[in-house]
């Protein structure tokens, strides 16, 4: 561990006037996308924590979304790690993850800026469902960008969106998952900069959408914090959260960044092992470089050319990171590690069979990794935030933990 | 061959792009994807390119090309699948045995140059006959580095501006510009096709603008693929970039001279 002060003023000042969380952040992006940029920026300031957008957001995320989710108790999974575990429902919401609370929020504010439609891209699919539905709620058409890949391995998603009303383009270029995705969306972007508002999934590329995205899923650690208090008396020890992106881990961590005594854990994703290409942990096994929008710590080879990553979940398979979750690794205030696909899986069935919840397997790299810090740190409070439901992965999981049990 | 006064080589850019504006026609800017579509043709092409060409921009392939079209995303994939790397490029150059006449300018997204090395490269580009870079995904605002770096070997950082840039801000990137300012005639990825082979008047329009900014020559670029469409921009800019439609021509192993010289004369 390192010595580095963890303060409150050391990290909740970021990003600064130019979109930077210490080294990290800015924005690269093509010129036709800056005056847009400088758009969504003066409609952030505007909008962002003016009363009547805050009380529209708050009303559709407690009427619609479903808001706010249940602080869970875990007591099969506290006696087993010998710690007392919490679990944040984020599974609960709207859609069947946090991406909802961002995709509301990004739509109301691009009804405001005058936008026409909606694009995103998508992993996993949950962000591509919850901006579907946003869209459709707010009676704009929206096109999401897919990887092939995850067509396939997320299928359920698929139908899902396009009955919400949404175009789903496959992306075949690249490495047909979520970065090819996210390059296209761009490249539509740069296409319509004017009427079309792109509404990312998760705290990266171009200022100021990390910034935006974790505003709107702080509301994970808001709520989390509170119900703590309230229901175990007490903050956690420890709060853990996985880290593809890293909107869930920021939505949850920064809230908590003021509360020294609160250890906050990453936990990316490990793959199948720690050769470049077979991992998506850009925070521990990455070096800085810009990609999309942001400079960051990415998974690149010794030409600047970005790696394809591995990860058995969708959601965490990108191969770079959100800036100030790089930030925050480097000032030392937040922990990262990773979990491999197999510790994921086992982890995910652990808890679907002793707590009655499946989750996503983006979400189980944080139950793996709760796990491991339990066994280091007996009778721990430890909060797990929970992103999402695992219903979406039933394809991956017939082939992998169905399977291992012969049915 | 380098004489002490002799011009920086971003001012070589302006001046073959003057050049043949005082020749009566738009300066050709040709675009060409390195190592596509082999390693083993890279002189060769260039060659061609370089004999018609009054500047030739050579495309650094990367894996997340967001401003490129399909035409050039597909060849970058198949020129980093042949290895090409940006040390293998500027090697490639040095061992030219005679320069080309036509400057040469790289184009390539930021993240291979910051790999390379902000404090090497100056140096091995203007040893490599570089004379710039244009880099697509790098504004204006977080440039400085890179620019103060390429200072150092008098190197062309080459600006872009789009239909959609606002008039104050055209009038910040113009100032600056060097070698050439590049205006990007629609809003979109390379080589999209927007109207076929027109030119609409409100294009035209927005490069008499540019032009009434800008101390450097403009050329015009993005979707640029007929002699009617170069005919068209003549008067109204210095030159025109044409790069995904001599990226297809290398694609289909046509005779690359031919076509860049049917973008001048009938043929």
């Amino acid at each position: 561990m390192n010595s580095l002060p963890r303060t409150a003023a050391a990290t909740v000042g970021f990003p600064d006037a130019r979109g930077r969380y210490g080294a990290f952040g800015g924005r690269y992006v093509p010129e036709t996308l800056v005056p847009a940029l400088d758009r969504l920026q003066a409609g952030v300031e505007r909008y962002l924590n003016n009363a009547e957008f805050q009380a529209e957001f708050n009303h559709e995320l407690k009427t619609w979304a479903g808001r706010p989710t249940a602080l869970s108790a875990a007591p099969n999974l506290s006696k087993r790690w010998g710690a007392e575990v919490w679990l944040k429902r984020e599974d609960l919401a709207h859609t069947g993850a946090h991406k909802i609370n961002n995709a509301v929020g990004q739509t109301l504010l691009a009804k405001r800026l005058g936008a026409k439609r909606i694009i995103a891209e998508t992993g996993a699919g949950q962000h591509g469902v919850a901006s579907a539905a946003a869209a459709a709620r707010l009676g704009m058409p929206c096109v999401v960008y897919m990887g092939a890949v995850d067509v396939e391995r997320q299928s359920p998603n698929v139908g899902r969106m396009q009955l919400l009303g949404a175009t789903v383009v496959p992306v075949t270029g690249g490495d047909a998952t979520l970065r090819a995705a996210i390059d296209e969306a761009l490249r539509d972007w740069v296409s319509d900069p004017n009427a079309t508002y792109y509404c990312i999934g998760s705290a990266v590329g171009p200022h100021p959408y990390p910034y935006l995205v974790r505003e709107l899923q702080a509301v994970i650690g808001r709520e989390a914090r509170a119900q703590m208090l309230a229901q175990a008396g007490g903050l956690p020890d420890v709060a853990v959260a996985c880290v593809g992106g890293g909107s869930n881990a920021i939505g949850l961590f920064h809230p908590f960044l003021g509360d020294t005594a609160v250890t906050l854990l990453g936990v990316e994703a490990g793959g199948r092992g720690a050769g470049l290409g077979d991992n998506a942990a850009s925070l521990t096994r990455g070096t800085p470089g810009v990609l999309q929008g942001s400079y960051t710590l990415i998974l690149q080879d010794a030409y600047g050319q970005v790696r394809e990553t591995h990860s058995v979940s969708a959601g965490l398979d990108y191969s770079g990171v959100g800036p100030e979750h790089a930030y925050l690794m480097k000032s030392g205030r937040v922990a990262y590690e990773s979990a491999t696909d197999d510790e994921a899986l086992d982890a995910l069935a652990e808890c679907a069979k002793f707590e009655g919840i499946l989750p996503a397997i983006e979400s189980a790299h944080a139950f793996f990794g709760a796990r491991r810090y339990a066994q280091a740190h007996p009778g721990a409070r430890i909060l797990i935030g929970c992103s999402g439901r695992g219903d979406k992965d039933m394809p991956i999981l017939q082939r992998t933990l169905l399977k291992d049990l012969g049915r | 061959m380098k004489a002490a006064l002799a011009a920086a080589p971003r001012d070589t850019v302006s001046a073959a792009i003057q050049a043949a504006a005082a020749r009566g026609r738009p300066a050709l800017v040709g675009f060409l994807t390195a190592g596509f579509p082999t390693r083993l043709k890279f002189k060769d092409n260039l060659a061609a390119v370089a004999s018609v060409c009054d500047v030739v921009e050579i495309g650094v392939p990367f894996t997340d090309p967001m401003a490129d079209g399909t035409t050039v995303q597909r060849a970058s994939f198949v020129a980093l699948a042949d290895g090409v790397t940006l040390p293998w490029i500027l090697e490639e150059l040095k061992s030219l045995g005679e320069r080309h006449a036509a400057p040469i300018l790289l184009m390539s997204y930021l993240n291979p140059l910051l790999k390379f090395g902000l404090e090497a490269l100056p140096r091995a580009a203007a040893a490599a006959g570089v004379a710039g870079f244009i880099v697509p995904d790098l504004p204006f605002e977080e440039s400085d580095d890179l620019k103060r770096a390429l200072d150092r070997e008098g190197l062309a950082l080459v600006q872009m501006v789009t239909p959609v840039t606002p008039p104050e801000r055209l009038a910040m990137l113009c100032r600056d510009a060097q070698g050439f300012v590049y205006a990007v005639t629609m809003t979109g990825t390379t080589g999209t096709p927007k109207g076929a082979t027109e030119v609409p008047p409100d294009v035209l329009e927005y490069m008499d603008r540019v032009k009434r900014c800008s101390n450097v020559p403009v050329c015009a670029g993005f979707g640029i693929r007929s002699r009617e469409q170069v005919a068209r921009f003549a008067g109204h800019v210095d030159g025109v970039v044409v790069g995904s439609a001599l990226v297809e021509v290398l694609e289909r192993g046509e005779d690359v001279r031919a076509f860049l010289r049917s973008l001048r004369e009938p043929p």
